[in-house]
């Protein structure tokens, strides 16, 4: 630029630190970091051990059972929760060509890991929630936090999480997990502190403890806001699932990552539709769930 | 269970961060405008003094922005008080920590609330248990005694039915019988009717009335409504500005008004509905005439009771039956009509 010649070169090129300045902090973070990792590893190995075996049990009960059996299950569950034949029907027909078109094992190692994810970010998730809705201290705090794990891209935290557990299932599993849990923490915040003030006032006249309140009010209220956040949650573990196939995550999202390695074109949409098909399962059985736990709200005198 | 009065002595409330230190200067005379102006605080309440009669009605009235909700408030310390005490049954009520407060609205206050406030994701039944859930009191307990208020109040029939599927009038009977049914002796009512219709409100007016005239609990109602204060009201106190104005019963106040604000207040009151026989009674002369007639029957029930009977003049009775006096429809009219030295003060306060 022109403009350059006139002005002092720190206002015209950015003044950044010497690149070896830069190389020697990042080694220091890099090996400080490793260190860490090597001489905890032991206790990092026992914590998320549980989570190993739970994650193993799970997939090895889906995976090894009859898929007769599984499918009955699973109608049933899907029944029950929404009530309603459409879904029921619906989910009967995407599994079945989910299984026709051969990905039926890919499928339940892949329901494996969003069923234990989306545990894991509701058994999370949700005390955190209660917290940051009774201070709001703790949710400035948290706040940023969340914002941070929802802009990072999921690339950036699958590096820590490679470098503290490895390659494999679980790396794969917590990754899926900081992704989905945002919105489960956030909406059981929002839901929790949009419950009726007047409805609340009403339970402290009464004499509620801070619990009592919790369980018998603000619970009950927020519930439908909860299940949003459940619903996201496992919306967001199905698209995780895809980019933790790349820390050895096995399953639909495993075949995905091949088919775009190998530009196998229709094999990678058969995936990405298994992928969808799971979703709108899941999505529209909560949603009818949630839908049923508010019948009371329903009815209204005219 | 004996009722106790309820006491409040020297009772401010400041609104904002510091309203602990600026008492000192609204004693001395700082007004509510110049407190919100150099110091940035809401002067709520400002040295109310109230004694509310154990097992009575004592109605507080007033506008929008007076401080009635604010006061019935402090009385279960949903709020908490800036200053003063408020003395139930020897106990200063401001004194109270957290368990011992948690207590006292468990076993000795209800709260009925202008919108019900009631849970929606429970029926009828599991909103009028919830005091007694809350209590720890086991279901099967408190489902009988729910059962109880639930007809008294008349929604039997309704138990299952979510507060959704209520009309407004149920819905207060529920929050109604949800107050009843944990059995305190202080019923606080939040503007309890203010959101119904005027049909409904009257007739939930007589459902506490009838209740109250067997329970006789200390109740504390809160209204905007004049003619609701003076059909309920044994006491009557009347805020403005966070101050009260005037207070005593309702015909001391339709009689002698403190002020104009107050006079134009009650200028378009129903005097016949207040006024008591033995206000305006000539003193008995021993000539018993006509019906008879107790001394605080109302003198529009009276004028009733005459008219049926085809009598001009009556004899007022105490309680005992003893004559005390004698009324004619003269005396009653002039008493029942606007007197003329009110006319002139009705317009100053216009």
């Amino acid at each position: 630029m022109a403009i350059c010649e006139y002005l002092p070169r720190a206002l015209c090129r950015f003044p950044a630190i010497s690149d070896s300045y830069i190389r020697q902090a990042r080694q220091v973070i890099d090996e400080g970091f490793k260190g860490i990792v090597r001489e905890y590893g032991s206790i990092i190995d026992i914590v998320v051990r549980p989570l190993q075996l739970f994650l193993n049990y799970l997939e090895r009960l889906f995976t090894t059972s009859p898929w007769t059996v599984v499918l009955i299950v699973m109608l049933l569950v899907v029944y029950f929760g929404s009530r309603s034949i459409r879904i029921t029907i619906g989910t009967a027909i995407g599994m079945v060509l989910i299984g026709v078109v051969g990905l039926w094992e890919d499928t339940m190692t892949t329901l494996a890991i969003v069923t234990v994810s989306t545990l894991i970010a509701i058994i999370i998730g949700l005390p955190i929630g209660i917290l940051m809705a009774r201070s709001d201290r703790i949710q400035g705090v948290i706040n940023p936090i969340l914002d941070v794990m929802q802009t990072m891209p999921s690339f950036v935290y699958l590096i820590p999480v490679v470098v503290i557990f490895g390659i494999g299932k679980v790396p794969g599993l917590i990754a899926v997990v900081i992704y989905a849990v945002p919105p489960m923490i956030r909406l059981t915040n929002l839901g929790i502190r949009l419950v009726d003030k007047e409805v609340l006032e009403a339970a402290d006249a009464f004499g509620s403890s801070p619990g009592q309140k919790l369980w018998n009010v603000q619970m009950p209220l927020a519930l439908p806001t909860i299940m949003a956040g459940i619903n996201q949650t496992i919306m967001m573990s199905l698209a995780m699932v895809v980019v933790a196939s790349m820390v050895g995550v096995g399953g639909l999202g495993r075949n995905t990552l091949q088919a775009i390695n190998n530009q196998f074109f229709t094999f990678g949409f058969l995936n990405g539709f298994a992928l969808v098909a799971i979703a709108i399962i899941f999505d529209r059985t909560s949603q009818a769930f949630g839908k049923r736990l508010q019948r009371h709200s329903e009815v209204v005198h005219g | 269970m004996a009722s106790h009065g309820i006491e409040i002595k020297g009772l401010y409330k400041i609104f904002g961060p510091r309203g602990r230190d600026h008492v000192e200067a609204v004693k001395n005379g700082l007004s509510k405008a110049e407190l919100n102006e150099r110091y940035g605080h809401v002067l709520g309440l400002k040295d109310i003094n109230i004694s509310m009669p154990a097992g009575g009605i004592t109605v507080v009235m007033g506008l929008s922005g007076s401080g009635k909700s604010t006061l019935i408030r402090h009385i279960n310390r949903l709020i908490e008080p800036t200053y003063g005490e408020l003395i139930y049954d020897g106990v200063n009520i401001c004194g109270m920590n957290e368990r011992a407060l948690r207590e006292f609205r468990r076993h000795k206050t209800a709260m009925v609330f202008q919108k019900f406030a009631l849970l929606p994701h429970r029926t009828v039944i599991e909103n009028t248990v919830y005091g007694l859930d809350i209590q720890g009191i086991s279901r099967s307990e408190s489902t009988k005694k729910a059962k109880y208020w639930i007809e008294r109040v008349g929604l039997s029939g309704f138990e299952n039915h979510y507060p959704n599927q209520l009309s407004g009038g149920m819905q207060q009977r529920v929050g109604l019988a949800r107050a009843l049914t944990n059995d305190a002796d202080i019923l606080l009512m939040d503007e309890a009717y203010s959101a119904l219709d005027p049909l409904i409100r009257v007739d939930m007016q007589s459902v506490l009335l009838d209740l109250q005239a067997e329970l006789k609990k200390t109740v504390v109602f809160i209204t905007h409504d004049l003619d609701e204060a003076l059909r309920l009201g044994d006491k009557i106190a009347i805020l403005r500005d966070g101050q009260v104005v005037q207070q005593g019963t309702g015909q001391e106040i339709v009689l002698s008004p403190a002020d104009d604000y107050i006079t134009a207040f009650v200028k378009e009151v129903n005097r016949s509905r207040v006024i008591q026989a033995k206000t305006v009674m000539k003193p008995f002369d021993g000539q018993a005439e006509g019906v008879r007639i107790g001394a605080t029957t109302t003198l529009e029930s009276a004028a009733k009771t005459m008219t049926e009977n085809g009598q001009t003049k009556a004899t007022i009775t105490d309680d005992a039956g003893t004559p005390i006096g004698t009324l004619d429809l003269q005396t009653m009219i002039a008493a029942m009509v606007t007197p003329a030295g009110s006319e002139t003060s009705k317009m100053a306060a216009e």
